[in-house]
């Protein structure tokens, strides 16, 4: 399982990347991603939308199951993966890079982990 | 196998319809269909194909089929003789009454019996399934709250255990579901009712044997803890196969209930349905059940009705099946058919139980749940290996991973309608399998191996969903 | 013993001797059952004396040798091969498809209706049915809402079983709002939906493309009876977004009103609101094509309480009956069955128009219309009852809905008109 040092995490197994300017991305793990099997498919928000912290954004569906995705942050979203959306694969195959939404106007955050609090977390569950 | 579509030769007639030498009216251009490709077969060409697929289908004609909580009993062939009568086929539900007085009274004597056998006072035949029946019974429930003025009563409270579709049909209605856990003997665990239940409960949803096949001892306990926080109890009648005859929900608490004449009530389930999902209330809730009700001269509306929930009034023949086989059953057969259903879940149980986990073991109802997490961690294989390893042996499989509380869970419900012999039989695969997982775990990586497809690759289908045939287009990547 | 309990008695007590339990009684005291109710149902019958009772309650309906009455349920004629071939017990009592390997037959049977319905609307995917064509149409208006359009306009040609059904499924929803409308109808950045009856419930053919225009963004719902497809252009064609509607016309019997089947067919973009089962093909281990049930997360069993649906079981073998009924009929058979249907209302219209009672109707119509009666018409229907007619349907005092299907005849059209006219 992949943690990477550079993003920052959430208990829920979603991770942050700060793009700067204020945008962040946000997808979900790689232990995520391996407890949910094959993903199907996913739902997202609309641009334009706003997201609020601890809340379901959206929700991931694999073949047997459905998870719901969480805010880290209350925000307002100002782009969504137009190819996560249309090939939800990419989330198994390089949840690292298979981004989901940006947000902006950040207005609430919950505390992010660092990558080593985070593999702490994995290794609980 | 060809799709129908790729028989299709044009020109070929199967039905043809008689001239009825009136021709002059012309529709105008634009209303008129340019092109429909529906197959054009012969009837030879039309019965072959489908008899092709009949033989790859299994009913409960076929053989074993012990899948928990869907009741799989055996479907008398009489009661499709008698819902091809012509009196019950061919009247039309806008008919004035004076002209349906047989289908009337068989209506009546149905939700009568009906609510013999669950001790409630009034009951609706409209719903089409259970999950309409639940759906219809929530509504009810609403309209109660809501016309009494208390329209804060917007919780259900539903077990963990539950089928998806209580919390579902709850939701449909605006009505936020609480989840409660279940205690080391897969009941209601008290305490977390206890702080469930409060101003906000408008009902609690139970299925009783609940899911894991197991007779809730607490239960009049239960529906006196919701009944004083003011809430209503409803009885999902899933499970009502194990109980006919022996306990009636109204006696015991309940002030809503639906049942499944397709599961307990021997109407076929004909590849996932027609149903039937019949609801039943104590009498300070009829006037709210669905319209139309029938009463002395048939069918009658009431002004605190819910409403409709289906167009006309019920899934007709299904219910005059239902109707036949109470009639032949009577009080005595139905509580002997959920003695046997009973008897022979724990006769099958106890033929296995040494060698699988039960989830809670203690004495069943009519179904019971096991865990394989044990063999899985011992052996790799999975719940679903075993179930599917079943089908080689012309076993249906039983309900997988569920309960969602069981880890592995495998949920076998025999029904009475079985033999010893059939239960001894499924007990031998079943041992027979156990041993297999331990001394050569690799049997289970092709199962099935005698089907005529194995392992159909799910996440596939959902990725690049083909939900139609279209000409030219081959599912092969 | 019997009563489809198979071991006798004796194998029954050596069972419970091998549980440890000397009776049934004890058996459930063990798990926790104490006592049995009285009941007032008669003990149990023969299957001959239940079959005679039975029948002679199926003898107290009258069967109307003619009938002229449609309103969400028709009298077609049905071939013979479509009843046998249905009533084969491996699909008969078979239950849901979840297990494809045993299940090919009634999962690819149910991919043929899912394409069928989507050729007949027009529209590109199809779910496997839902209960009935008024659950159908109050389960579509949950495909329209989402979290920024919440209001449905429903026209007034819907069947007024159907818009009962859908007021009352959504009658305790916190956001969705129905509004009525009869003639014309305004949308606003709320609408989610317009619905509209193809042909409506006074028979009268709607210009769908004039509403898909005014209904802008907002979902075209459409309402279709199935038959009339054989004859009139798909509503897909047209500009719906959805077409739902009643199935019991393709190869079922009117059976006082159930069990018929809720069809609900989709554009693509659509397929995850679609409620209830959707059979899919794929391919199995060794690559050979094969079906299964999919997108299952839309369902109850995975989404619970957030399912936009509680549907589970549907009404699966009216769904195979359909897709056999199409089939054996095949395009042909479907517009003659349209077409006659059609000849023979127009028949009626101008018949009836010449005796005096006039029709309603101001533009074209498919096999339904509505004609004044000079008459009292609850008289007029009681003396047609006489002769074995079973008329149009009351819509009030004066006026009446009429239907004709392929099943009547010219002559007996003939002979109806000679019946009024003996009262008029």
């Amino acid at each position: 399982m992949e943690v990477r040092e550079e993003l920052k995490y959430t208990a829920t197994h979603e991770w942050v990347k700060d793009l700067g300017d204020g945008v962040y991305e946000i997808g979900i793990t790689d232990f995520a991603q391996s407890e949910l099997g094959d993903i199907v498919f996913v739902n997202l928000p609309e641009v334009g939308d706003e997201v609020v912290k601890e809340e379901a954004f959206g929700d991931i569906e694999s073949v047997k199951a459905v998870s719901d995705i969480y805010s880290p942050f209350s925000a307002t979203v100002c782009e969504i993966n137009e190819e996560v959306a249309d090939g939800a694969e990419a989330i198994n195959n390089t949840p690292y890079e298979a981004w989901l939404i940006r947000v902006e106007n950040v207005t609430d955050s919950v505390e992010l982990l660092d990558a080593q609090q985070y593999q702490e977390v994995c290794e609980h569950e | 196998m060809s799709v129908i579509f790729e028989l299709s030769k044009a020109n070929r007639r199967c039905a043809v319809f008689p001239d009825r030498g009136v021709h002059q009216y012309k529709l105008s251009d634009g209303h008129v269909r340019k092109n429909l490709e529906l197959p054009e077969v012969a009837e030879v060409d039309l019965v072959r194909h489908y008899m092709g697929l009949s033989r790859k289908a299994f009913g409960v004609d076929n053989g074993f089929y012990p899948l928990g909580s869907c009741t799989m009993k055996y479907n008398p062939k009489i009661n499709e003789e008698v819902a091809a009568l012509e009196g019950f086929n061919e009247i039309h539900p806008l008919q004035p009454a004076s002209t349906v007085k047989g289908a009337l009274k068989a209506l009546k004597q149905l939700q009568d019996a009906l609510c013999d056998l669950t001790g409630m006072d009034a009951m609706t035949l409209k719903p089409a399934a259970g999950a309409h029946g639940e759906f219809t019974g929530m509504q009810i429930i609403r309209k109660y709250f809501v016309s009494n003025g208390m329209p804060e009563r917007n919780e259900v409270i539903i077990p963990d255990s539950a089928h998806g579709t209580n919390p579902a049909s709850a939701a449909m209605n605006g009505l936020k579901v609480v989840a409660v856990k279940s205690n080391e003997n897969g009941g209601v665990d008290l305490e977390s009712l206890q702080a469930a239940v409060g101003e906000h409960t408008a009902a609690l949803m139970l299925t009783n044997p609940n899911t894991l096949g197991l007779f809730d001892e607490n239960i009049q306990e239960i529906t006196r803890i919701v009944h004083e926080a003011g809430g209503l109890c409803y009885y999902d009648g899933a499970n009502l196969n194990a109980v006919m005859g022996l306990v009636r929900p109204g006696d015991i608490g309940f002030d809503v209930i639906h049942l499944n004449l397709h599961k307990t009530f021997a109407t076929p389930h004909g590849g996932g349905g027609p149903g039937s999902g019949p609801v039943g209330c104590k009498s300070f809730l009829a006037k709210h059940l669905p319209e139309p009700v029938i009463g002395e001269n048939g069918f009658e509306n009431s002004e605190d009705s819910i409403g409709s929930v289906r167009s006309f009034y019920c899934n007709f023949l299904v219910c005059m099946k239902a109707l036949t086989y109470i009639k032949v059953m009577g009080a005595d057969g139905l509580k002997l058919a959920s003695e046997n259903a009973v008897l022979n879940a724990n006769y099958l149980l106890h033929k296995i139980k040494d060698i699988y986990d039960v989830s809670y073991d203690r004495v069943c109802m009519h179904e019971f749940v096991l865990s394989l997490q044990r063999l899985k961690d011992e052996t790799g294989v999975s719940a679903k290996d075993v179930a599917k390893a079943l089908l080689d042996f012309e076993i249906h499989p039983p309900t997988m991973y569920f309960p969602l509380i069981v880890h592995e869970a495998l949920m076998f419900e025999p029904t009475e309608t079985e033999s010893r012999e059939t239960l001894d039989r499924c007990a031998e695969v079943l041992r027979h399998l156990h041993g297999l997982a331990y001394s050569d775990p690799e049997y289970f990586k092709g199962v099935p191996h005698s089907t005529v497809v194995s392992q159909c690759d799910e996440v596939r289908a959902a990725r690049n969903p083909v939900l139609r045939y279209e000409k030219d287009t081959e599912a092969s990547a | 013993m019997s009563k489809y309990i198979v071991n006798s008695s004796e194998e029954q007590q050596e069972m419970l001797d091998e549980l440890g339990c000397a009776s049934f009684a004890e058996l459930f005291r063990k798990a926790g059952v104490l006592g049995a109710p009285q009941l007032s149902i008669p003990e149990g019958v023969t299957e001959f004396e239940a079959y005679r009772d039975m029948a002679a309650l199926a003898a107290e309906n009258h069967v109307f040798k003619h009938v002229f009455r449609g309103a969400g349920s028709y009298k077609h004629f049905i071939p013979s091969a479509v009843k046998n071939i249905v009533s084969r017990n491996e699909f008969v009592t078979a239950y849901t498809p979840y297990q494809a390997e045993v299940s090919q037959g009634i999962l690819q049977g149910i991919f043929e209706y899912q394409s069928m319905m989507c050729e007949l609307t027009g529209m590109d995917v199809s779910n496997a049915s839902v209960y009935d064509g008024g659950t159908a149409a109050a389960e579509a208006v949950m495909m329209c809402v989402d979290r920024k359009h919440h209001k449905i306009l429903l026209s007034r040609g819907i069947n007024p079983e159907y818009r009962k059904v859908v007021h009352t499924y959504h009658q305790f929803s916190d956001s969705i709002e129905i509004e009525e409308f009869g003639t014309d109808f305004e949308v606003d950045s709320n609408t989610a939906g317009v619905f509209v009856q193809y042909p409506d419930f006074f028979g009268n053919i709607p210009d769908l493309v004039k509403i898909k225009e005014k209904a802008g963004d907002a979902k075209l719902v459409v309402i279709a009876n199935p038959t009339a497809l054989g004859l009139l252009e798909a509503p897909g064609k047209l500009g719906a977004d959805i077409v739902v509607g009643e199935g019991q016309q393709l190869g079922m019997p009117m059976s006082f009103g159930g069990p018929y089947l809720g069809f609900m067919c989709a554009k693509e973009k659509l397929v995850r609101q679609l409620p209830g089962r959707i059979v899919g093909q794929t391919v199995d281990k060794d690559g050979k094509t094969c079906y299964t049930l999919t997108l299952q997360a839309r369902e109850q069993h995975i989404r619970r309480e957030k399912a936009s649906s509680s549907i589970c079981s549907n009404e699966a073998l009216c769904a195979f009956t359909a897709a056999v009924y199409l089939a054996a009929v095949g395009p042909k058979g479907l517009y003659d069955v349209a077409d006659t249907s059609f000849q023979l209302a127009h028949y009626l219209a101008d018949r009836l128009n010449e005796i005096g009672l006039s029709v309603v109707n101001k533009g074209e119509f498919f096999n339904e219309f509505v004609t004044e009666c000079p008459i009292d018409s609850k008289e007029l229907m009681k003396h047609l009852y006489e002769k074995d007619i079973l008329g149009g349907l009351l819509l009030s005092n004066n006026r009446i809905l009429w239907c004709a299907t392929e099943v009547n005849t010219k002559e007996e059209i003939d002979w109806l008109v000679d019946v009024i006219r003996e009262v008029l």
